[in-house]
C-alpha cells in the first residue's frame, strides 16, 4: 500500500473535479452536435411544406430573405409520412429492394472475407505480406478508380441496368478481409488446434469455432459493410443508366429538390435499418475490435 | 500458424478471383491506356500523357486538395477520437449518453446531410443568419473557401465515433500495472500517454488511420452531391478529376490520374505499414 500525504490527496481530488467539469462541458457539446441533426429531422418531418417554406424563405421557399432556425412545429401534421409511405408505394418498394441489395452484399462479403481472413490470420505462405499489403492499397482506393474499366466489363456482359454490377463491385472489396484478418488473429491458436485434434475440417472450424469467438468483430464488419452498401451513390450512377432502377440511396441523395417535409421523412426512414443493427448489437459493438498488429 | 499452402490458397480463391476481375484487370487496362494515344489506344506514347496531366492546373489543384483533406481529416479525426476515448474512460456528466449516441452520425444518410447543409449553410441559411447577428457577413459555405472546412467537419463528425469505439476497446487492454509502475516513478499524465498509452495501442492506431483514410475517399460522395461536378475550387478532389474526365471521354487523362492515385495510395500505405511493423518490433 502506498500512503499519500494530505496535500497529494487534495491536489488529485482538485484536478479530478476540475477535469471532470471540462470533460462534462466538452462531452455535452459533442452530444448536442451528434444528436441535433437527428432531432431536427424528426421535428421537421412533422411540419407541412408551407411551414418549412415560410421559415426558410429563399432556400426552400419562394422569394428571398433570411432563414430562421425553426425547431418545434407550429402545427403537427402527418402529411409527409402519408405521402412518403402511402402516397405512391414507390418508396417502400425501393426500400425493400435496397435492403435486399445491401443484405446480399453483406452476406457475400462476410463469406469471402471469413475464408480469406482465416487464411491470412492463421496460415503462413510465401507472399503473404505482399498480398496483404496489396489488399490494403486496393481498399484505400476511391471507387471512381475502377468505375470505367468495370463499366466496360459490365456492358460487355450485358449487366448494365441490373443490380449485378452494384453487388459484384462491392462484394469483393478487400475491406472485409482486412478486418476479418485482424479479428481472427486475436483468436487463440490453442482453441483452433484443439478443434483440429477433435477432427474438425477447416470450414467447420471457421463456422463453429472461429466466427463465434470473433463475433463482436464480425458484427462491426457487418455494420460497416451494410452502411457502405446502403449509402452507395457512385456505383449506381455509373452502372445504372435508367433512373427508375436506382436504389434508395441515389433516389434519396437527389430528393431535396422537391418537398422538404417528405425528404425529412425519407431520410429518417433510411436511418432505420442501420439503427436497428446498431441497437441490436450495441454490446458487441462496444467491445470493439482487438487489433494485434500487422501480419 | 499452419504452413499448409494449399488450404490457404483455396480459402483465398473467392477473394482473389474477385480482386483479379474487378480490380487488377481493370487497373491493368487503365495502366495500358495511360500510355497510349487516340481512340482505343491506337498509338503507344509512353509517359507523355503523364507529363501533360501532371502539368495541368486542374490536376494539381485536385491533388493538393485531396492531400490536404486526407492529412487534416485524418489528423483531426484521430486526435479528437483519441481524446474522446481517453475522456470516456472516466465518468462525467453525460458520459453514458455520449457513449450510446456516439455512432449516430455514422448512420446519417447522405440525403439528410445534404438537406441540413442546404438549410443551414447556404447563403441565407439558419447558421449564417445566427452568424450575421454576431456581425459576421453572410457567405454561401459550399460556394466559398469555407466549403473545405464544412466538408472536413462533416467527415470528422461521421467518422470519429467508430474510431472512439476502437480506441476504447484497445485502451481497456493495457495492463494497469504499467500505469502503476509509472506512477511510482512519478510520471505525469502527459508522459504516461506518450510512453505507455500510445505505444501500447499502436496496432489500433494504425488501423484507425487506415480506416480514416478510407472514410476520406468515401466522404467525397457528399462533396459530389453537395457541390455537383464542378464544386468550389477548394473542394475539387481527385475523384472529381477522374469523374469529369470520364464524362468528357478523356480516358487517357483519367487513366493517368488513376495510376497516379494508385501509386500515391501505395506509397502512403507503405509508409504506414512499415512504420507500424517497426513500432511492433520495438515493443517486442
Amino acid at each position: 500500500m502506498r500512503s499519500f500525504t494530505k496535500s497529494q490527496i487534495r491536489s488529485v481530488k482538485g484536478r479530478f473535479s476540475a477535469g471532470r467539469a471540462v470533460m462534462s462541458v466538452f462531452g455535452l457539446g459533442l452530444i448536442v452536435i451528434i444528436i441535433f441533426p437527428v432531432i431536427y429531422m424528426i421535428f421537421s418531418s412533422f411540419m407541412s411544406q408551407e411551414e418549412i417554406s415560410s421559415y426558410y424563405t429563399g432556400i426552400a421557399g419562394a422569394g428571398s430573405g433570411r432563414a430562421m432556425l425553426h425547431l418545434i412545429p407550429d402545427k403537427v401534421t402527418l402529411g409527409n409520412y402519408y405521402s412518403a409511405l402511402l402516397g405512391t408505394g414507390d418508396y417502400w418498394a425501393m426500400f425493400w429492394k435496397s435492403l435486399l441489395l445491401s443484405t446480399v452484399i453483406v452476406l457475400i462479403q462476410v463469406v469471402i472475407s471469413s475464408l480469406a481472413g482465416f487464411a491470412f490470420a492463421k496460415y503462413t505462405f510465401p507472399g503473404r505480406r505482399a498480398l496483404y499489403f496489396g489488399m490494403l492499397v486496393l481498399m484505400l482506393l476511391p471507387v471512381q478508380v475502377t468505375v470505367v474499366p468495370n463499366y466496360i466489363l459490365f456492358s460487355r456482359l450485358g449487366l448494365l441496368n441490373t443490380w449485378w454490377p452494384l453487388i459484384l463491385s462491392s462484394a469483393f472489396s478487400p475491406f472485409g478481409t482486412f478486418m476479418m484478418t485482424q479479428i481472427f488473429r486475436a483468436v487463440p491458436n490453442e482453441i483452433i488446434e484443439a478443434a483440429r485434434l477433435d477432427g474438425a475440417g477447416t470450414l467447420r472450424l471457421i463456422w463453429d469455432i472461429v466466427l463465434p469467438v470473433g463475433k463482436s468483430g464480425l458484427i462491426s464488419v457487418v455494420i460497416l459493410v451494410f452502411i457502405d452498401a446502403w449509402n452507395m451513390v457512385e456505383q449506381p450512377l455509373a452502372f445504372i443508366p435508367d433512373p427508375s432502377n436506382y436504389p434508395l440511396s441515389v433516389f434519396l441523395a437527389f430528393l431535396n429538390e422537391g418537398n422538404l417535409g417528405v425528404s425529412f421523412v425519407c431520410g429518417l426512414l433510411a436511418m432505420i435499418p442501420g439503427l436497428i443493427l446498431f441497437l441490436y448489437f450495441r454490446d458487441e459493438l462496444a467491445e470493439g475490435i482487438e487489433f494485434v498488429g500487422n501480419i | 500458424m499452419r504452413r499448409d499452402r494449399n488450404t490457404a490458397f483455396w480459402l483465398m480463391t473467392p477473394l482473389l478471383t474477385g480482386i483479379l476481375i474487378f480490380f487488377l484487370i481493370p487497373l491493368g487496362v487503365l495502366l495500358w491506356q495511360s500510355m497510349t494515344f487516340g481512340v482505343g489506344g491506337a498509338a503507344f506514347v509512353g509517359l507523355s500523357n503523364y507529363v501533360t496531366v501532371m502539368k495541368s492546373v486542374v490536376f494539381q489543384l485536385a491533388l493538393k486538395n485531396t492531400l490536404l483533406f486526407i492529412f487534416l481529416g485524418v489528423l483531426i479525426s484521430v486526435v479528437v477520437s483519441f481524446l474522446v476515448a481517453l475522456m470516456l474512460r472516466r465518468r462525467f456528466l453525460g458520459s453514458g449518453l455520449l457513449r450510446s449516441v456516439i455512432l449516430f452520425p455514422m448512420f446519417l444518410p447522405v440525403s439528410a446531410v445534404v438537406i441540413l447543409v442546404m438549410l443551414f449553410f447556404s447563403e441565407t441559411g439558419a447558421f449564417n443568419v445566427i452568424l450575421e447577428a454576431m456581425g459576421v457577413p453572410l457567405v454561401d459555405w459550399m460556394n466559398s473557401e469555407y466549403a473545405f472546412a464544412l466538408v472536413l467537419g462533416l467527415y470528422i463528425m461521421k467518422s470519429f465515433g467508430f474510431n472512439v469505439i476502437l480506441f476504447l476497446a484497445s485502451l481497456t487492454m493495457i495492463p494497469k500495472e504499467l500505469y502503476e509502475a509509472a506512477d511510482m516513478e512519478g510520471a505525469g499524465p502527459v508522459h504516461k500517454v506518450f510512453h505507455i498509452t500510445i505505444p501500447m495501442i499502436s496496432p489500433t492506431l494504425f488501423f484507425v488511420i487506415i480506416l480514416s483514410i478510407s472514410n476520406c475517399t468515401k466522404s467525397f460522395r457528399e462533396i459530389f452531391i453537395l457541390g455537383g461536378e464542378h464544386p468550389h475550387k477548394s473542394v475539387y478532389m481527385l475523384s472529381h478529376f477522374i469523374h469529369n474526365n470520364m464524362q468528357n471521354l478523356s480516358y487517357q487523362r483519367l487513366s493517368v490520374a488513376t495510376v497516379l492515385v494508385v501509386l500515391f495510395v501505395a506509397a502512403l500505405a507503405g509508409v504506414l505499414y512499415y512504420g507500424e511493423l517497426k513500432m511492433e518490433e520495438r515493443l517486442r
